[in-house]
């Protein structure tokens, strides 16, 4: 008796959370598709505000996904490398690097953001580029791509593999992209996805560091908010959904454990972590 | 000490349908003497787990299947109302209390008072002479001390009977073999009745009170331990408990005849004998029963461990003496204790 | 091998370590010189508003941790089917930038929000707090519980079922385990998804940003130091501390439960 109503309780809480974290986001979208959402569903369904959005706001939505891609290969350029020197150094300074890479993230966006400014606001060329954002989006991913490539690294017997393949005669760079690359892949891949989505999202820092010349997504979200209707600001928001949720579904469907790899008697853990780092809305 | 309150256990028309439908256990009507110990002994998903973990209280049985303690129906009850003790395979001792604590827990549930419970513990941690280790944390004792304080702790509570599932399991096998005579005395001095889980045959024997041999879910035996070794009821058993020759062949006028050669069996309608490694022994030519070729000769320490080809499916398992050689290839001279040959 | 490191380190000591070094600066370049530093304690308005986010984030870590820790095992423990799409919806609020999350609460809690509409239908009049501390509470909340769930699920499937079972064995019933067993074995994921969610709830900018004017949090505060007072120097100071303090917590939970979670922090 007692069993049962701790179970009802549970479950009434855990409907009523799924409640509070789904619902807001479904109004969202039907507010994007309502004629007049005060008036209601009655008032019709359509896509007037989508287009809308989309004729005054497409430029944020382009720069975003460019500053994101561009944020990406920064992030292949500099982070796989580096997680690779972190992970065959794996001494006292390499765990302080990494402790250091990941303070952009523990330290609020707008600390980050006014130092950049601080520091670099007075260069007005990259002040007023599109450069200047995405410095500030990379410093923000690069411990997500560095985490992730190294928490691949970390389960793989990477000495062995090498000396494997050079006791073939493969040099280190020959090592690197034939043996090393191949066998990170899935660590690259989720934290490419996690970076797209990261800094397609990011605004704390953006909106210190953007001029009204380089909007972004989120910054044009902030604005629609702020001075249009509900309806607009929905509609936006319903883009900005399509946009990143399929992001976000990719990185879940990576985190779920393979069955090849696993042993089915001992029905290893689905990880559920997607992103194990703060992000500060 | 615990003897006065020894409890029967019973099972009746117990069987385990889980719920994808994997059948655990097969029906089961088990009557456990009140202070004996039995060993539930089988590879594992014979079901031997099932059926302590029904006699435990963390399964129920199917609808029709009943428990009961002395009795009593506890098939309704949980674990937790059921006064067992209990001894995981992992210990399953809390990481974050001290080895007292761990002991202490189940009187500290029965809000048992203060100066009580320390003497218990202290009583405890004496009998399996761990004292030292009171105040350790669980992370910082061997695996044997923890296996010392997981029967500690489900001893200290009293309990009706104590449950045992493959406790040595985790152990090397140096320790086992220590720790498997030291709960052999343990069980012996408590008189408590007991279920015992493992998959180890020299367990089952050094253990048992009696022996229930289980497979697929259903009972193969269920005897004494010498019973089980030397009347094996089955097949199964016969593979399972030690090892087993098998010789295929009909009874003649002089005995029964195989590959290899006669074996002294007289009665007729056989077609298969079954006999010992320890019940061959290695004689001259005139009087052997048969006689075959060495294919591996394996060197133990204590003997010597030969397969004998004979002609027949599977080599004859055979021990000689330690100290003398056996070449491969070999012709072999045998003879079989004829209180040794069994049938099924 | 080490030259690997290079392009990631210079690019972190040009664009992270020389500006945060610059910052600090500023920071005591301002017309109360170094004492911008303490003004966080000793000027009442900021002093307050220092409090005000360190109640909100204090108060949205204990909630969500409470109700998350309760979801999170219901979640692990019971299978039905649909849970992991359940799962993979409740989680997407994790990866919103802070103003959706305000915008999820005003669709929720403002003027023209559900709960306002639902008490209009039911005779109670317009109900708004979206733009309040509550709000800001209520979309604090709304990114924290996804992640505290995630953690609190991840921490479930690691404990030892054969504990609970050993308590119960021991005499134990639900509340026994819950406070012996459970809350003990989730301790050091509890800890970490804690510090994470105080973190964030004090570095907040975006949510409050969305919700706005009435709302006195730090992050306002240094932004409005910034734009509208032009107080360069005090936004910085403002800044840095408030890093600090966000790093702090951070490092101080990561000692606390151990190394074994590090890696979420």
């Amino acid at each position: 008796m007692f069993r049962k109503s701790l179970f009802v309780a549970q479950l009434c809480l855990t409907l009523l959370v799924c409640l509070f974290l789904i619902v807001p986001m479904l109004l969202s979208v039907l507010a994007g598709l309502t004629e007049n959402y005060f008036v209601g569903l009655s008032s019709g369904l359509t896509f007037r505000w989508v287009i809308q959005v989309w004729q005054d706001y497409s430029d944020t939505i382009f720069r975003s996904v460019w500053i994101a891609l561009a944020c990406l290969a920064v992030n292949l350029v500099l982070g796989v490398p580096a997680a690779y020197a972190l992970r065959r150094a794996n001494n006292r300074w390499a765990r302080a690097f990494e402790e250091l890479l990941v303070l952009p993230i523990a330290v609020p966006g707008l600390a980050t953001a006014l130092a950049l400014i601080a520091a670099y606001g007075g260069w007005s060329a990259l002040r007023t580029s599109w450069l200047f954002i995405l410095i500030g989006h990379v410093l923000f991913t690069l411990p997500f791509m560095v985490r992730s490539v190294l928490a691949v690294l970390g389960s793989i017997d990477l000495e062995t593999l090498e000396e494997g393949a050079a006791s073939l005669g493969a040099r280190f760079m020959q090592r690197f992209f034939h043996v090393v690359l191949p066998n990170c892949r899935e660590g690259i891949l989720t934290g490419a996805l996690m970076v797209l989505t990261l800094s397609m999202g990011e605004f704390n820092m953006t909106w210190l560091l953007h001029t009204p010349f380089t909007k972004t997504l989120p910054v044009g979200l902030a604005d629609a908010y702020a001075s249009l209707r509900l309806e607009i600001g929905s509609a936006y928001t319903l883009l900005f959904f399509l946009m990143i949720v399929p992001l976000l579904l990719a990185m879940q469907f990576l985190a779920r454990p393979r069955g090849k790899s696993r042993n089915a008697a001992t029905g290893k853990p689905e990880s559920q972590s997607i992103i194990k780092e703060p992000v500060t809305p | 000490m615990n003897s006065d309150r020894a409890i029967s256990i019973c099972l009746q028309g117990c069987s385990k349908t889980f719920l994808d439908g994997t059948r655990a256990l097969e029906p089961l009507n088990l009557e456990i003497v009140a202070g004996e110990t039995l060993v539930l002994l089988g590879p594992s998903g014979c079901g031997k787990t099932t059926t302590l973990r029904m006699i435990a209280g963390l399964e129920h049985p199917d609808a029709g299947g009943t428990v009961l303690f002395d009795g009593e129906d506890v098939t309704a009850l949980g674990i937790e109302e059921r006064n067992i003790g209990m001894v995981f395979q992992s210990y399953a001792l809390f990481p974050n209390m001290t080895v007292a604590e761990n002991v202490a827990y189940g009187l500290r549930i029965q809000k048992m008072r203060k100066p009580q419970m320390q003497e218990r513990v202290r009583e405890m941690l004496a009998m399996m002479r761990i004292e030292a280790l009171a105040e350790r944390r669980i992370d910082q004792i061997s695996g044997g001390q923890r296996q010392r304080v997981a029967l500690a702790r489900a001893l200290a509570v009293r309990p009706r009977a104590l449950l045992l599932d493959e406790p040595l399991t985790a152990l090397d096998a140096q320790l086992r073999d220590v720790l498997r005579v030291e709960i052999s005395q343990l069980l012996h001095d408590l008189k408590m009745t007991t279920v015992y889980v493992t998959h180890d045959q020299a367990e089952a024997m050094a253990l048992g009170d009696r022996i229930m041999v289980m497979s697929h879910g259903r009972v193969e035996q269920l005897g004494a331990p010498r019973e089980i070794y030397h009347q094996p009821a089955s097949a199964f058993v016969a593979g399972f408990v030690g090892s087993m020759n098998r010789l295929r062949g009909r009874v003649g006028t002089d005995g029964f005849d195989c590959a290899g050669g006669r074996l002294s069996w007289h009665t007729p309608g056989v077609e298969e004998i079954l006999f010992r490694p320890e019940d061959v022994r290695i004689v001259e030519a005139p009087v052997a029963d048969l006689t075959g070729r060495v294919t591996a000769s394996v060197f133990l320490g204590e003997r010597t461990q030969l397969l004998v080809d004979v002609g027949d499916a599977a080599p004859l398992v055979v021990f000689a003496d330690a100290r003398k050689a056996h070449r491969v290839g070999e012709t072999l001279h045998m003879q079989v204790d004829p209180c040794g040959l069994l049938t099924l | 091998m080490i030259g690997m490191l290079v392009p990631a380190a210079a690019f972190f000591a040009v664009f992270f370590i020389l500006p945060m070094f610059r910052l600090f600066l500023v920071g005591g370049s301002g017309a109360s010189g170094w004492a911008a530093y303490m003004a966080i304690v000793t000027d009442h308005s900021y002093f307050s508003s220092l409090l005000a986010t360190f109640g909100v984030a204090l108060i949205t870590t204990l909630a969500s941790l409470l109700i998350g820790s309760i979801v999170g095992v219901f979640l692990q423990r019971h299978r039905f089917p649909g849970r992991r799409a359940l799962v993979a919806l409740i989680t997407l609020p994790m990866a919103f930038p802070g103003v959706v999350v305000g915008f999820m609460v005003i669709m929720l809690a403002g003027r023209q929000g559900l709960i306002s509409q639902l008490s209009m239908a039911l005779g109670g009049g317009r109900v708004v707090f979206a733009y309040s501390l509550v709000g800001l509470f209520l979309g604090y909340l709304y990114f924290s519980l996804p992640r505290t769930i995630l953690t609190v699920m991840a921490a479930t499937e690691k404990l030892d079922p054969k504990l609970e079972e050993a308590a119960r064995s021991l005499g134990a019933g639900p509340w026994h385990i819950v406070r012996d067993v459970i809350l003990p074995g989730l301790k050091p994921a509890l800890i970490s998804a804690g510090a994470i969610c105080f973190a964030t709830a004090i570095g907040a900018f975006g949510t409050a940003f969305t919700l706005a004017t009435r709302i006195n949090v730090l992050p306002m505060v240094i932004y409005t130091e910034f734009t509208l007072s032009a107080n360069i120097a005090m936004a910085a100071a403002l800044s840095f501390v408030l890093g600090a303090l966000t790093w702090t917590v951070l490092a101080l939970a990561r000692s606390a439960a151990g190394n074994t979670v590090a890696a979420a922090a």
